[in-house]
Parts: structure tokens; sequence; C-alpha cells
């Protein structure tokens, strides 16, 4: 579960992607990705996820999906987007802004540096679940999928917890109605 | 299967790594100058004990020396997929802390490194068959004269058994894993013990009680477990019984009164028909004044059990609450018996010493509870997934 199953989900399914974005040829080249002919061994293990979670919580209600953002390449990798059937998603930083934490979208999505960590957590870098449709209940598992700048799709499963801690009062679940409204 | 084993004993490993290099650290700065082959020796804190398998773990080890015993009720309209959901949370994090990882999201991560035998073992109640819609393996204990049971001590529908040579380690455990179940269950008791502390004796070394007793001689051991404990889908029960120890009662005694009591010498645990603590009773054996070496009405003569199938596997903690204001001590036996089978091992038991057992008038059953514990689980999966998956 947790840890080990997605690790080795988000692999498998990154080898998957990758084959069948190779058998498209042509049709993937208008991608922005600046990388070069992409192969299938060296996108293999790009990038997984550690340890991802969703903090549980009722049907409509903001929150968010947690975990440690691992790129095993020599380059690094953009994360632009992110989704789940569970919920509309955003990927949000939260930043000091006077002088009160608020969280807003991340500009040019989250960078993992080469060879690098990046660590998804409460109080930090979140993917924000906008609306889950249903109530996320403790112990459900839920499916992602993270977009990459280079067109490759990283998904992952998440368990989902019950979690109120690391700084309730900046809380994404609960800051976000009145603090979020960027564009 | 194996890759995942792979990444997991992989991260297991890292994390130990790190925290045998916090206990170097740590005991480079300590006040007390503390020589290389000490420093070597500093294993206690960084042992794991499997937790994956086909058995919980948790059972059969030598017990590490701290156990928090923790119960849950479990609310009305409960039902079989809450079940799985909570039993995947805890058994998800309960993997993750027994190996020194923080649980996920876990708020107090620098506790989860020095997991020091740390266990996590899950038990269940006759009220979760019954939420599940299935039948249960285990039945409540019958009332037995001498039981004086108070209810903050006794039941439960789901039981944690953390064990761990360090109690900090137990508390962070406690705490995490009460965290993941409450929006699920209630705690409805928990029971806090110790026996003696890792290095002060030799593994396996039968433990003294708080009254003084070697306790656990009779135990299985090795080989005898087996036949006694595991079921062959790897499953056993459970029963926890809190004694308190009528201590100053028991202070009155004479050595010799105490020792006729138990039916072993206090200092060497012996039979009072031999001369050495393993020594077999000899029930035929008479005395000087012509009567039976081992008294009729000693707990030990009670308790007796020769097929192997029909031992008890104890795996009891002391506790030692605090005093009232006349000085009198809050002491007794967390008593933890594993067997296959409740009916045809325990109850046997317990009744022969609830009809006549003269050390009844020294300890006092306030608690009770049974439960069974299922198989072990796979990484991939969960305690109680063949059960309620």
């Amino acid at each position: 579960m947790g840890m080990r199953t997605n690790v080795l989900r988000a692999a498998a399914a990154l080898a998957v992607a990758t084959l069948g974005l190779a058998g498209c040829g042509g049709t993937s080249s208008d991608a922005a990705a600046p990388a070069p002919a992409p192969s299938a061994t060296a996108a293999a293990s790009a990038l997984t996820i550690k340890d991802p979670w969703v903090k549980a919580g009722p049907a409509g209600e903001m929150t968010a999906a947690f975990g440690t953002l691992v790129n095993d390449t020599d380059a690094d990798i953009t994360i632009t987007s992110a989704e789940s059937p569970a919920s509309p998603l955003e990927l949000h930083e939260m930043t000091m802004k006077d002088g009160k934490m608020v969280m807003q979208p991340k500009e040019g999505g989250f960078v993992v540096k080469a060879k690098g960590d990046h660590e998804l957590a409460p109080g930090g870098d979140h993917l924000m679940l906008m609306k889950p449709a249903k109530a996320i209940e403790p112990g459900d598992e839920l499916t992602f999928t993270l977009k990459l700048a280079d067109g490759n799709t990283v998904p992952f499963t998440a368990i989902a917890k019950p979690f109120a801690g690391a700084g309730e009062s900046y809380d994404p679940g609960h800051m976000a109605p009145m603090e979020s409204a960027a564009p | 299967m194996t890759s995942r084993r792979h990444l997991l004993t992989g991260a297991a490993a890292a994390g130990l790594g790190a925290a045998a290099g916090g206990g170097l650290v740590a005991a480079a700065r300590s006040d007390t100058p503390t020589s290389v082959a000490a420093v070597e020796s500093l294993t206690t804190g960084t042992s794991t004990v499997p937790f994956y398998g086909p058995r919980q773990a948790g059972v059969a080890e030598d017990p590490p020396a701290h156990a928090a015993f923790v119960a849950f009720t479990l609310p009305a309209g409960t039902d079989r997929r809450a079940l799985g959901r909570m039993m995947r949370l805890l058994s998800d994090d309960a993997g993750r802390l027994t190996q020194g990882v923080p649980a996920l999201g876990d708020t107090d991560a620098t506790l989860a490194p020095l997991p020091s035998r740390l266990t996590v073992t899950f038990g269940f109640g006759t009220g979760l068959y019954r939420a599940a819609g299935l039948e249960s393996p285990v039945a409540d204990l019958p009332k037995f004269k001498i039981d004086r049971l108070e209810q903050r001590w006794s039941g439960g529908d789901l039981l944690l058994q953390i064990c761990a040579d360090d109690p900090l380690t137990v508390a962070h455990t406690q705490r995490m894993l009460i965290k993941d179940a409450r929006p699920f269950a209630a705690v409805r008791w928990v029971q806090q013990g110790f026996r003696r502390s890792p290095g002060v004796q030799a593994p396996e070394h039968t433990q003294r009680n708080v009254m003084g007793q070697l306790d656990g001689t009779a135990n299985p051991r090795g080989a005898e477990i087996d036949p006694a404990v595991w079921n062959d889908d790897g499953s056993t029960t459970l029963v926890v019984r809190r004694m308190r120890a009528e201590i100053e009662k028991w202070d009155i005694l004479s050595v010799a009164d105490k020792e006729n009591a138990v039916g072993r010498r206090l200092d060497s645990g012996a039979p009072l028909s031999g001369t050495q603590e393993h020594d077999e009773p000899d029930f035929t054996k008479l005395d000087a004044s012509g009567l039976p070496a081992m008294p009729d009405f000693s707990h030990v003569t009670r308790a007796r059990v020769t097929d192997p199938s029909l031992k008890l596997l104890r795996r009891p903690y002391n506790y030692d609450g605090v005093p009232n204001a006349a000085g009198q001590p809050d002491s007794g036996l967390i008593f933890a018996s594993y067997q296959k089978d409740v009916a045809r091992q325990f109850i046997p038991i317990q009744q022969r010493l609830a009809d006549k057992d003269v050390l009844n008038e020294w300890i006092t059953p306030i608690g009770s509870a049974v439960f069974a514990i299922p198989p072990g689980c796979t990484d991939a999966g969960w305690i109680g997934d063949q059960v309620l998956g």
C-alpha cells in the first residue's frame, strides 16, 4: 500500500504512458516539451511520488493531497497540472502575504530539480482538491494523474487520512474560500 | 511483489541508518564518556521486527519492555466497508512505524526513528464481527466467581497491542494510531504496562511480576509455541485480563506462605518438589511431614497442563498506577494470554484457578476481554483483509 505500491504503480504506468507516446509518433510533437526524443527506459524512472496521501473531508469542501515527488533523472521535471476523478485539481503553494500565510496557484507548476525531491506537505506546496464530488472518507484510496511539461503523465493512488495538524490556522482546506480568489 | 518489498526494505534501511547515526551522535554528545564498544552495542533503539508476514508480530517474539493495550468501541452502524478502510489505514501506518518510518502525515516525524522492536498487533472482538455480519471465532468468557470486573477495563471491538523496548516509541505509536482510528471508533480503555528493560536480563529469562514471583516459567518456548498458539491460517486468540494485586495483603505473608500459595520458591522459581526453575513439578512427592510437596491448592498445581497443545503463551505486563492518599499501591498484572482456542485451552485452566487457587486471595480480576487475532498480511494488503476484504 502507500509508499510501496504507489512508487511501483507510478513507475509502471509511466513506462506504459511513454510507450504510448512513442507509438503515436509525430502526433505528440506539438507538445511544448523541450526534451529530446523521449526514451522509454529513461522516462520509466523519471518521476515518482513517495508516501502520497489525501486529507479526508466532506463532499464539496476543499482539501489537499500530499507526498514527496522524486526526480531520478539528470534534468529538472515540471508538473504543469493534475487530475483526479475525485475532484477538479489545482497546484497550489503557500506564501506570506501581508503577514499571513495564504495559498495561491503555483505559477509555472511544480519544478522538481534533477536528482531531487519536492515535498508536498501541509503548510507548503500541495495538490488542491477544489470541490470533491463525494465525501473523502478516511481509508479511501483516490487515483490521481500528474501531467508533466514534456507531455508524460504520472498516475498514482493516495490513501485518505484524517488530519488536523501542522498549523490549522492556514489549513488550505479552510483558508481557501477567502484567499484563493487569484485567477 | 519483490520490487515492492525491496522498496520498503530500502526505505526502512535508510530510516534505520539515519536512526543509528542519530544514536551515535547522541552518545558522543552525552555528558558521560562513552567507549567505542558501548556505542557499537547501542542497537536497542534500531532493532526492528517485521510487520508483514503470514502471522502477526507481537505474539511469539520475546516481549519488549513496554506495552499499551488500546481497546476501541465501534459506533452503531459501522459496516464492513468502514472496517476495511480503518484497517487499511491502521495497517499502513503500523507497517511504517514498526520499521522506524514516520506515519503518513506524521505530525511528530522525529519520533519515528528508534522503533526499538516495535510491534503492533491487531485483535478483533465479537462486536467487530457482528458489525461486519460475520460469525465470530471467539466468544466472551463465562463469569468466574473470582471476577470483580469493571467496565472501564473490559470488552472491546478492536484491540491494538503496541509493544516496544522504549516507552516514547510506544507513546508516539499509540497517538498516531489512535488518530487513524478515531473517525471510526472510540477509545474504550487503555492499559499500559512494563517488564524489565532491555539489557537487564538475558532474553527469555523468566521475569518477575510486581508481587516478586517469577512469572511464565511454564510458557511454551521455541518449537512448543506453534502447536499451542497458531492456527493453520496464521490466526490465534488473545485474552487480556487485568489482575489487581492485593499487594498489602500479600506483604503480610511469610515467605513460606507465599511459596505455598504459588507452589514455587520465590528466589529460584523452582517448584517446591525440586531445586531448579525448570524442574518438572512432582505432584506425588511428599515433604518431611508427609504432605504433598506441591500443595493441591497452589497456583502451579491448579494451572498445570502437560499436553503441549493445551498450554497458554502468557505475555504479561506489570502495571503500577498512582498510589492513593493512604499510600496504598495500584499495582498488578495485565495478563495477556495467547492460545489457539480460548474454549479448549484458556477456560479450563481459568476455571480450575477460579474454583480453587489459594493465590486468588491476593489477585483480583478487574478487567477482561477476548479478541481474535487475524492472520498477518502482505505489504500489499492490510490486517483483516482475509476476514473483511
